[in-house]
């Protein structure tokens, strides 16, 4: 996470190749990144870019999700399945045929996301998902990042989308200038006003709520609607209780 | 120049469908806004906030062909007689993709771009650029090209450019999706302090109601081509709280939390719509 | 040949008096040096018609990119020399050779000590491409303002490209493998996407042109205004002056190459 500029998107194609470092080593999965091509470190890191415009290119849906696996070389029979597979799970599978040009922008992102899980890449980098996404696609990506993750897949977001983040609550990795100022689980990280002003973020909602509470005993590091819901219900059951009872 | 009653903006069972679909983009659609009111317009994607939008200066139907109903009047004049340029000098229109409204080589030129069409005389021009780019922060920009500056300097020389035509009413369709927070919030600001000192009509198109909720007295919710939602924020926040979940649309999380409290009967106040409010409402019921 | 010889061509934007030249005066001296080294071999012209260019780069502060490109214009050149030795005398070769660098010297000049927007302002002034540009697009200023977006659009264009490219490429498109004709369809992956982008980036910029005014009245006034000043004036004559005289020798003299 960080501003505009940060170096987050920079720092996403080091990891499969596209950007090679000019100081320090880059590994994936032991390898060296400069003793690699892209197309080697891109069948184990997919890069899901943020704008689909600049992936697609094909007749059908179906032959723009399998373009990739053609190029990695797997076999006819394996490419039809992996295909199936993957419109089926982004909801796609009525569009197999269809040109991707005729499909809406959100459609259009779901097709550049199917394309790049076709191969099952183990770690999928995702630059900017939230975009210009109503509430309910950001809860539709939400659930899938996290369906995911629970396969086993490690996922990277790269964003500057606090609030989502706040939702899902992964690990941080906060960038300004160029540099990793702060690592850390979501809610410390965005709760905290020195790293939040280095990183030129906004806090979210409920961080911002709770660091003007902190005189009631509460914690600042929420940043979770239902935690806070779950601490301030029992502060004021007890202010109820307390009340009922005085007088 | 506004119509009846300062009313800058008046639709009448507006509707309209595009050239070669099927369904309406906008249906039966009642609206009056007036000047200098600062109006959210959210609703999920493809409820018609952007066709709304762009009926409003013309680009409908002259750019984006299709079959217009019912009546929608700009500064009391109907926009079916008016052509895109001439609409141009009431309604600006600051666009989504920062970039792609740039099309001089430098900001200067671009800000000056509106008026040079509008035929004035180079003093005109001269001063209208000078309080545009002024007005919106960014006369340090004035000789840098647009793929020099950031998104939200692209922003908000668009926004200058808007403002030399000097219009009563400026239009902007979801402005700060590709800006980072805390560039938008800044925007934002900006746009919400111009609307104050020059009396401006403001219509920002936006999911993120906690960013632009702050400024908005008022919002207005879309579904499917209709208004369903009309009226000050808090108003409408509070009383149609599920019924905008049920839509789909992200409300501010301060809301949400104070309607899970509520439910539990722990809170029976207006929802708050931000977290300032939330802070005081909290405290006082936390320090009885 | 890199593609660093582009650079001798591109605008820097510093400014100088020879930046501050009216475009058009430029361009005739551009003329007024291209029309003599076309009509004459002699060498001791064409070498002091280079020279003289040389103050010219020097007060521009461009000649360190002008040297960059000559070097990187040293193949073409060399192909041309050898060329032109071996059909026909030495001291031919050597002209042609300097003619060659000559000309782009100058292009080089005017393009490097040219804003696109003073060309664009220029080339709207001009009588006939407004009269083009009505009978053809519809408006005077049309065409100009094609010239100057077209300018305007390929630093935006340049990032898109490298984008595509980095997507593609991330899908396990590899770009230096291959067969010809591979390597060929391999671009396809490229170009379709660029393509699209162009176009919607067109229709985005046509649709805010339109919500600017565009094309709004008739006479269209401008912000900025090209004038000529006196030094202007006093490169107008010198140019057109030379171009008379050396018309007027090639027609009366037959000059030698040595």
């Amino acid at each position: 996470m960080g501003e505009n500029g940060a170096g987050k998107t920079t720092l996403a194609k080091q990891l499969n190749g596209l950007l090679k470092p000019t100081l320090g080593r880059v590994t994936v999965d032991g390898d060296d990144t400069t003793k690699k091509s892209v197309a080697q470190l891109s069948r184990k890191v997919g890069i899901v870019f943020q704008n689909p415009d600049h992936l697609l290119f094909s007749e059908t849906v179906r032959e723009e999700v399998g373009f990739a696996l053609k190029n990695f070389g797997f076999e006819p029979g394996v490419v039809v399945k992996q295909v199936e597979r993957t419109l089926e799970a982004l909801d796609l599978a009525h569009y197999a045929d269809t040109s991707p040009f005729l499909l809406s922008g959100g459609e259009r992102k779901r097709v550049a996301l199917a394309a790049v899980l076709a191969w099952e890449p183990d770690y999928l980098i995702l630059d900017e998902p939230t975009i210009g996404q109503d509430y309910q696609q950001k809860e539709r990506l939400r659930n899938f990042i996290l369906q995911l993750n629970s396969q086993g897949k490690a996922v990277v977001m790269v964003t500057h989308d606090v609030e989502f983040v706040a939702e899902c609550n992964p690990k941080v990795v906060l960038m300004s200038k160029g540099e990793i100022v702060a690592q850390g689980q979501a809610d410390e990280v965005l709760s905290d006003d020195g790293l939040i002003e280095k990183a030129s973020l906004v806090k979210p909602q409920m961080a911002k709520l709770f660091s003007q509470l902190s005189e009631f005993g509460f914690p600042r590091d929420v940043v979770d609607v239902h935690r806070a819901k779950m601490l301030l219900g029992e502060k004021l059951s007890e202010v109820r209780v307390r009340v009922a009872q005085s007088s | 120049m506004a119509g009846t009653q300062g009313e800058v903006i008046a639709a009448h069972g507006l509707g309209f469908q595009y050239a070669g679909s099927t369904s309406k983009a906008l249906e039966d659609v009642n609206i009056v806004i007036r000047q200098g009111e600062f109006v959210l317009l959210t609703g999920p994607s493809g409820c018609g906030k952007t066709t709304l939008c762009r009926c409003l200066n013309g680009l409908i139907p002259n750019f984006h062909p299709g079959e217009m109903s019912g009546e929608l009047l700009v500064d009391g004049v109907s926009v079916a007689a008016e052509t895109t340029s001439e609409l141009s000098r009431k309604v600006g229109y600051v666009f989504q993709n920062p970039e792609n409204q740039l099309f001089a080589l430098t900001v200067e030129k671009d800000v000056a771009f509106g008026p040079e069409n509008l035929g004035l005389t180079r003093e005109e021009i001269r001063d209208r650029v000078d309080w545009a780019m002024d007005a919106a922060g960014t006369v340090a920009l004035k000789d840098l090209a647009p793929y020099e500056l950031s998104g939200g300097q692209q922003q908000r020389v668009a926004l200058a450019g808007v403002l030399a035509m000097k219009p009563s009413v400026i239009v902007l369709d979801e402005p700060t999706s590709f800006l980072d927070p805390r560039t938008a919030e800044e925007v934002m600001a900006a746009v919400d302090t111009l609307r104050r000192e020059n009396g401006i009509t403001v219509i920002v198109v936006e999911h993120r109601l906690d960013l632009v909720g702050r400024y908005a007295e008022r919002i207005v919710v879309m579904d499917h081509g209709r208004i369903v939602a009309d009226g000050k924020v808090e108003d409408v926040l509070d009383s149609e709280f599920d019924r905008l979940s049920g839509l789909g649309i992200g409300l501010p999380k301060v809301s949400v939390l104070w309607s899970l409290l509520k439910r539990d009967g722990l809170v029976s106040e207006r929802l708050p719509t931000h977290v300032e409010s939330a802070v005081k409402m909290l405290s006082e019921r936390l320090r009885n | 040949m890199s593609l660093r010889v582009l650079n001798g061509f591109k605008f820097s934007s510093l400014k100088t008096p020879v930046h501050r030249l009216d475009p058009r005066a430029k361009f005739l001296l551009v003329i007024g040096i291209i029309v003599p080294s076309l009509l004459f071999t002699n060498i001791y012209l064409l070498v002091g018609l280079l020279i003289v260019q040389v103050p010219l780069l020097m007060v521009g502060r461009v000649t360190k990119r002008w040297l960059q490109s000559l070097r990187a214009g040293v193949f073409l050149s060399a192909l041309i020399f050898v060329v032109n030795f071996f059909t026909g005398p030495l001291v031919n070769a050597v002209a042609l050779t300097l003619r060659f660098l000559l000309l782009m010297t100058t292009f080089s000049f005017f393009f490097m000590t040219t804003s696109p927007d003073d060309l664009g302002l220029a080339i709207d002034k001009v009588g006939f491409i407004r009269w083009l540009s009505r009978r053809w697009l519809g408006y005077p200023n049309a065409l100009s303002f094609t010239f100057t977006t077209a300018v305007r659009l390929v630093p935006t264009m340049a990032v898109d490209a490298q984008t595509v490219v980095d997507a593609q490429r991330s899908r396990g498109l590899e770009l230096d493998k291959g067969n010809l004709l591979k390597r060929v369809r391999n671009y396809i992956p490229i170009l379709i996407p660029l393509l699209l982008i162009a176009i919607r980036r067109s229709l985005e910029l046509a649709e805010a042109l339109e919500a600017r005014g565009f094309p709004g009245k008739e006479r269209r006034t401008s912000l900025f205004e090209l004038r000529f000043k006196p030094v202007d004036y006093l490169l107008l004559g010198i140019s057109l002056g030379g171009i008379v005289l050396s018309f007027w020798v090639f027609f009366h003299y037959h000059v030698p190459t040595i």
